[in-house]
């Protein structure tokens, strides 16, 4: 079936197979190869991607449901080429990444929680990634990035005056 | 990892989906995916068809119609967790939500999928149940209403007739000034599927006994399950501790408890007793002002 997908603001009219997940689509069709397919079964959070801004699965999606709802995956997060969203740099500070395969997941279910909302505390934080599976196990650098990343861009536009 | 291949239909309305319904025998309709999907990629589900009522705008609301509390089919979880009108009248329902899944599924998560699936650990039907939900659903032209205590009948079967689509779920709303809920529930991992889990609501006098209570007690039998025999007895009492731990222990003693690898029948009797127990508790500081308890059933 013929579909249109709205990811990172370009349309791409594609033909898809019924069964095709969202996940599937955006790495073989649409070559967005930053969603990892881990577990397949909604299980490790490695799929994450961001339906009208919300996070979610996208292996438990098929992308024919998907069709008409703007998604953002993580190769849709930066600025420009070549640089870097608040976020990815302050994971990349604290070593937030290690092997570095669930970070997209992270780092977008990260945008969802601090455009939700700007002053997580750390169990909020701890919470939102509850869904993402970190087989390096560094949580630890993962919410410590998140909290850095949350400071800098509650500071970010702020006259100094206002600064603590 | 794929599933088998099926035809994909979207419903534009009820009607156009109860008809693909009746006309394919296979056809499966598909809300939030979170674990129809799983089931379809693991192959234990082959639908032919997939009739996908995501987009049915009639069978998402959250509205007090006088009766109770009525929330369409496709209402996603992460809409009623956030819901200002289940917090103040439906406070079990809120309660409960935040342990279903992950934040990422309860983005897509229905509260209709969740009751249709009837998984025997999941917390939806275990609080439809605990409250009287009374749930309606469509099935070709007609339309008909089933108390939840009526739905449920085994683990993932349920009454819904063949070709019927689950439209929505009304909980009462217990009408009261001193009104508190509980919940727990124990599981091996923060959101994954409970060992066992319970839920309570109470309403206080203004003498302090209570005046009406309802138990209910999820994942440890076929389907959850209500402690009418303890409800009954601790009506009418002070609900201490000792009182509620006896009758609850009583309701709980023959039960056909589940048993895995994770979870023996004796365990699962044993922390029902205690997670039944402890939501009483809550569900009466809650009554009485005190600050409601974060889930902490860590082992």
């Amino acid at each position: 079936m013929r579909i249109e997908l709205n990811v990172n603001g370009t349309l791409h009219e594609i033909e898809v197979e019924p069964r095709t997940t969202l996940l599937d689509c955006l790495r073989d069709l649409l070559d967005l190869k930053g969603a990892h397919a881990g577990c397949e079964h909604g299980v490790c959070g490695a799929c994450t991607v961001l339906f009208d801004g919300v996070a979610v699965r996208s292996c438990l999606m098929f992308a024919a449901q998907a069709a008409g709802t703007p998604i953002t995956t993580i190769e849709g997060v930066t600025p420009g080429p070549g640089e870097l969203s608040p976020i990815q740099d302050a994971f990349c500070e604290t070593h937030g990444t290690q092997c570095g395969y669930c970070t997209p997941a992270m780092v977008l279910v990260a945008h969802a929680l601090l455009a939700d909302n700007p002053e997580p505390t750390r169990d909020q934080i701890v919470e939102a990634i509850s869904g993402n599976i970190c087989r390096c196990t560094g949580y630890a650098q993962i919410v410590e990035a998140i909290a850095l990343a949350a400071e800098r861009m509650r500071g970010a536009n702020r006259p100094r005056s206002l600064s603590k | 990892m794929k599933a088998a291949p099926f035809e994909y239909s979207r419903a534009a309305d009820i009607d156009e989906a109860c008809a693909w319904l009746a006309a394919d025998d296979s056809a499966r309709v598909i809300a939030g995916g979170q674990t129809l999907v799983p089931m379809m990629v693991m192959r234990l589900a082959r639908p032919t068809r997939l009739i996908d009522i995501n987009r049915i705008a009639a069978l998402s609301y959250i509205r007090n119609d006088g009766d109770g509390v009525a929330i369409g089919a496709t209402t996603r979880q992460c809409v009623v967790e956030r819901d200002a009108l289940v917090a103040a009248q439906v406070p079990l329902l809120a309660r409960a939500i935040p342990n279903i899944g992950h934040a990422a599924t309860r983005a897509r998560g229905t509260i209709g999928g969740s009751l249709a699936n009837a998984d025997p650990a999941a917390e939806l039907p275990l609080i439809a149940i605990t409250l009287d939900a009374v749930l309606s659903y469509r099935a070709g032209e007609e339309t008909a209403e089933i108390p939840a205590r009526e739905f449920f009948i085994g683990p993932m079967i349920t009454t819904l007739p063949a070709g019927g689509c689950l439209t929505g779920v009304r909980f009462s709303v217990w009408q009261g000034e001193k009104i508190g809920v509980g919940f727990h529930e124990v599981n091996a991992r923060r959101s994954d599927f409970a060992f066992v889990s319970a839920a309570a609501q109470v309403e206080l006098g203004a003498d302090g006994k209570c005046k009406r209570i309802a138990i209910g007690v999820g994942a440890a039998t076929d389907f959850p399950m209500r402690l009418d025999s303890a409800e009954q007895q601790l009506t009418g009492s002070t609900l201490d501790a000792k009182e509620v731990d006896a009758a609850v222990r009583e309701a709980l003693a023959d039960i056909d408890a589940l048993a895995d690898l994770h979870a023996s029948a004796e365990y699962r009797r044993r922390a029902a007793i205690n997670l039944a127990s402890r939501a009483v508790a809550d569900a009466v500081s809650h009554a009485q002002g005190k600050k409601a308890q974060r889930n902490a059933d860590a082992h």
